[in-house]
């Protein structure tokens, strides 16, 4: 009985495995096809590819990553802050993620900034 | 038999490899735009009026402000830069500040001409302060109606104002300090001046404001870097702290937007930017005016027009 539970627990494991590897690698061809066309100036379908990359594995770093440049590109700052914090949430130690972010963070403050006093 | 500096620089060249062999990413170019903070569509052109300036006698704040926000809207916004005389905006606020309320007020064309009181409209101190939207307000703030014109043909009677205690006919006329530039903000609120201003060079935007441009002198300990080489024979940079005594400058200014149709404020902003040498270093203060204003431009031209920052960042696999 036990070894029975054990094996359907072990095939619904390696199904959802499964599942998520689909996930992954088809969310990765929606993210290397974003990088072929934003490498052409065309932002509006890099965006679109990344956010469906999201879409299909929403724990991929990488993706939340190239779609928050695509939201910085486009001037969608705060959807690209939300994008770059899950991106690092995920992978916090992806030092190329942290310096996006530091770079966007940098210009977004200071265009918000306060340069003096009133 | 390898000596260990050198077995450590390839080690490090062949970790460096590994990590790019092993990572996907791509650099890319991107532009940021950046939305400009007020709505500027109404205008097809800009009038940089004139400056009220104070500080340092060693540079013209009014004069070479002028210029160069003029320079930088002709060639970085979309709007039309009017060539006029700059107007001696100091003097127009002391000369309406000496005129008892019921003389009638200048043409400010006929005082950047210099020439005496022409106009036929008395000027206008309400006291009532415009809705202004400064810096961080995304939205320009609601022009507002004009005050309904007296009767008695074309010179609108309003009501006089006490000269300030301390106001700017009070003084030597220099202005030195943020307390000097204080007096003369009521021409601001001028919106029948403006307004005038506005119908000579058909309505369009104006572009006016303070700027004190002042010296400033500082003693401490700073933060500074040096290179060294490391035991293992690499150059790294260590910060250090010294004392050093520096002069240098300040500059603040407060750009006025103001709508050439009604005379009302639109939009103000103000910045503070300060630079600073070792007290031994010779800089000249124009350069350094320039120096300092290049860091407000990107700000003062975003204020109108969209602007896109360039930059890079990386792509991931």
């Amino acid at each position: 009985m036990f070894l029975r539970a054990l094996t359907v627990c072990s095939m619904l494991a390696l199904s959802a495995a499964g599942v998520l590897a689909d996930n992954r690698s088809a969310a990765k061809e929606q993210v290397d096809f974003g990088i072929k066309v934003a490498q052409n100036g065309l932002w509006r379908e890099a965006q679109y590819r990344w956010e469906r990359a999201v879409e299909l594995d929403p724990s991929y770093a990488e993706a939340w990553n190239n779609l928050a440049i695509a939201y910085e590109h486009g001037g969608k700052f705060d959807d690209a802050r939300k994008a770059y914090e899950t991106a690092i949430k995920l992978d916090p130690k992806n030092m190329l993620i942290r310096q996006n972010y530091d770079l966007f963070k940098e210009i977004n403050d200071r265009t918000q900034k306060r340069r003096g006093p009133r | 038999m390898i000596a260990p500096r050198n077995v450590a620089a390839l080690a490090s060249i062949v970790v460096l490899c590994a990590a790019i062999g092993c990572t996907n990413f791509y650099e890319i170019p991107i532009e940021t735009p950046i939305q400009p903070k007020m709505d500027v569509t109404p205008f097809t052109r800009v009038l940089v009026a004139g400056f009220i300036s104070g500080g340092t006698d060693d540079v013209d704040g009014n004069l070479e402000t002028v210029r160069l926000l003029r320079s930088q809207l002709r060639s970085k916004s979309n709007l039309r830069v009017i060539e006029a005389e700059v107007l001696p905006l100091a003097d127009i606020a002391r000369d309406q500040f000496k005129a008892p309320a019921s003389a009638p007020a200048s043409a400010p064309s006929d005082q950047a001409r210099g020439s005496g009181p022409a106009g036929s409209e008395a000027t206008n101190h309400s006291g009532a302060s415009q809705p202004v939207a400064e810096s961080g307000g995304q939205t320009p703030a609601p022009v507002p109606a004009l005050p309904p014109a007296t009767e008695g043909g074309s010179s609108q009677q309003v009501q006089p104002v006490p000269p300030l205690a301390g106001g700017p006919a009070a003084d030597d006329g220099k202005i030195r300090n943020e307390k000097d530039l204080e007096r003369y903000q009521k021409i601001f609120e001028n919106t029948e001046f403006w307004k005038k201003l506005g119908q000579e060079h058909q309505n369009p935007l104006i572009v006016t404001g303070t700027v004190l441009f002042t010296n400033t002198q500082s003693s401490g300990f700073v933060t500074q870097n040096r290179e060294i080489i490391d035991p293992l024979g690499r150059r790294v940079v260590q910060p250090y702290r010294t004392y050093m005594e520096r002069k240098g400058f300040i500059i603040e200014p407060r750009f006025i937007f103001i709508d050439g149709r009604t005379g009302a404020v639109l939009y103000a902003d103000r910045f503070h930017e300060e630079i600073l040498y070792p007290a031994q270093q010779q800089t000249p203060p124009l350069s350094s005016y320039f120096e300092l204003m290049d860091r407000l431009i990107p700000s003062f031209l975003g204020s109108l027009s969209t602007q896109r920052i360039r930059g890079t960042r990386v792509l991931l696999k």
